[in-house]
């Protein structure tokens, strides 16, 4: 069941809170994950198979480091869910 | 070359006239002392960050680790596994002569051949048959489960198992990704027959289509083509390398059923442990693990990375010994131990601690 953008940004959000206990409102669309929410490569990584898990899709290990930005992952799993 | 399921010809036929001895009737295996060995250096983080323009805070935040052991330029493998042998073969009460079989798990050991065990075995005053595993930071978690299945199948009576790396010698002090997780040691264990089940049944397998996820940068023959053209550069050097962020997804989620099935088949339950002893891969990885496992807040788990970084093969024994040594975990206790590294390979079992 695809889910609009907006829904993705707000589970995603409760994601990132859930692993760095940032606010989910800093979770925005132009953020970066590493410069501006400070997220290591491992917390990355709990992040994206907790994301898997909640909308049901898979993000290989290679395309981790392609997302950059907030916006670079609700893309890319919008897209997966198509 | 032909099958012999496809031969065209019928064979000869057995003469049929000898029976095999039978060793005895199947018994249990335990394990029945333990000892560790950590080099005398400690190396902390700020001797690591100038090579890899990092930071001891940001080495501390993704890995757990303040400092780790290196061993001397000529302290062999080969030594550190005598030192953890001697006291295992002491706790355990038993002597050289009554090993029935030496098993090393390295991938340190700089020799292609020998193996370090006929040599170790040698210089206990054993001449029992000694091998070496390859079964990278599992390594010590299976042979344990050889080492068990040896006893109860009759082939040796006592099984020395060890876990020996000399990592320092295979890291690239240049890699940011692996140059600072690694450190030198060694643990070891007597397993022995019991009359009761001391080991549980070992959950275990590989997925080699991951091989290249932790891995020695180039073959052996590679090295010899580098050398041989006299382009000698820092990369000619096998080094291990490692793909941080898969293996920690495989090493969480992939690991923690393995846990848990290694729980469920010894006829347990998670709360009834005294002790989770996980391979020292990485804190974040033995805290998720803890998490995703549910185990009860009051199990002690093995953090010995914080001061012996990752020793591979040798971090269960290690922290087993430590463990024990500082009364933080029960002797006669149930201890769920599970190893998992390059390969990709894996084993857990439920023992009961010595």
């Amino acid at each position: 069941m695809a889910q609009s953008e907006q829904e993705i940004l707000e589970g995603l959000a409760e994601i990132v809170n859930e692993e760095t206990g940032l606010d989910t409102a800093s979770v925005e669309m132009d953020k970066s994950f590493t410069e501006d929410l400070d997220i290591d490569s491992l917390s990355m990584m709990t992040i994206v198979v907790n994301a898997e898990e909640k909308f049901g899709v898979r993000i290989p290990d290679s395309e981790v480091k392609n997302l950059k930005t907030v916006r670079d992952a609700v893309t890319y799993i919008a897209g997966a869910q198509g | 070359m032909t099958s012999p399921t496809t031969s065209p010809t019928p064979g000869p036929t057995p003469k049929g006239t000898g029976t095999l001895v039978d060793n005895g009737a199947p018994r249990h295996s335990r394990i029945m002392g333990v000892g560790a060995y950590r080099p005398a250096r400690v190396v902390m983080n700020s001797e690591i960050v100038d090579k890899i323009d990092s930071s001891d805070e940001w080495i501390r935040e993704r890995s757990g680790i303040i400092s780790r052991h290196f061993a001397a330029e000529d302290e062999s493998v080969i030594d550190m596994a005598e030192a953890a042998s001697r006291q295992a073969l002491e706790h355990a009460g038993v002597s050289p002569e009554q090993i029935g079989f030496v098993l090393i798990a390295t991938v340190t050991h700089p020799y292609q051949t020998p193996a370090a065990a006929p040599e170790l075995a040698s210089r206990l005053g054993s001449t029992a048959p000694a091998l070496d595993i390859s079964a990278a930071c599992a390594g010590y978690c299976y042979g344990v489960a050889m080492a068990s299945d040896m006893v109860k199948g009759g082939s040796a009576d006592y099984v020395l198992v060890v876990g020996v790396e000399k990592l320092s010698d295979f890291t690239d002090p240049y890699d940011r990704g692996s140059a600072f997780i690694f450190g030198d040691g060694a643990g070891a264990c007597v397993i022995g027959p019991s009359d009761t089940p001391g080991i549980g049944p070992t959950v275990w397998g590989s997925d080699g289509a991951q091989r290249d996820a932790i891995s020695q940068k180039q073959a052996w023959t590679e090295v010899r083509d580098s050398w041989q053209s006299a382009q000698a550069d820092k990369n000619v050097w096998p080094a291990i390398g490692m793909a941080g962020q898969t293996v920690f997804r495989w090493a969480v989620w992939g690991m923690a059923p393995v846990a848990q099935q290694a729980i469920d088949k010894a006829g347990i339950k998670a709360e009834d442990l005294d002790a989770f002893i996980p391979h020292q891969a990485n804190i974040r990885i033995i805290d998720a693990m803890v998490k995703q496992l549910k185990l009860p807040a009051d199990i002690p788990v093995a953090r010995d990375i914080v001061t012996t970084a990752n020793t591979s093969a040798a971090s269960i024994p290690i922290a087993t010994t430590r463990m024990l040594a500082e009364r933080e975990i029960p002797s006669g206790g149930l201890a769920l131990q599970i190893g998992f590294g390059a390969g990709l390979v894996y084993a857990a079992q439920v023992v009961v601690l010595p």
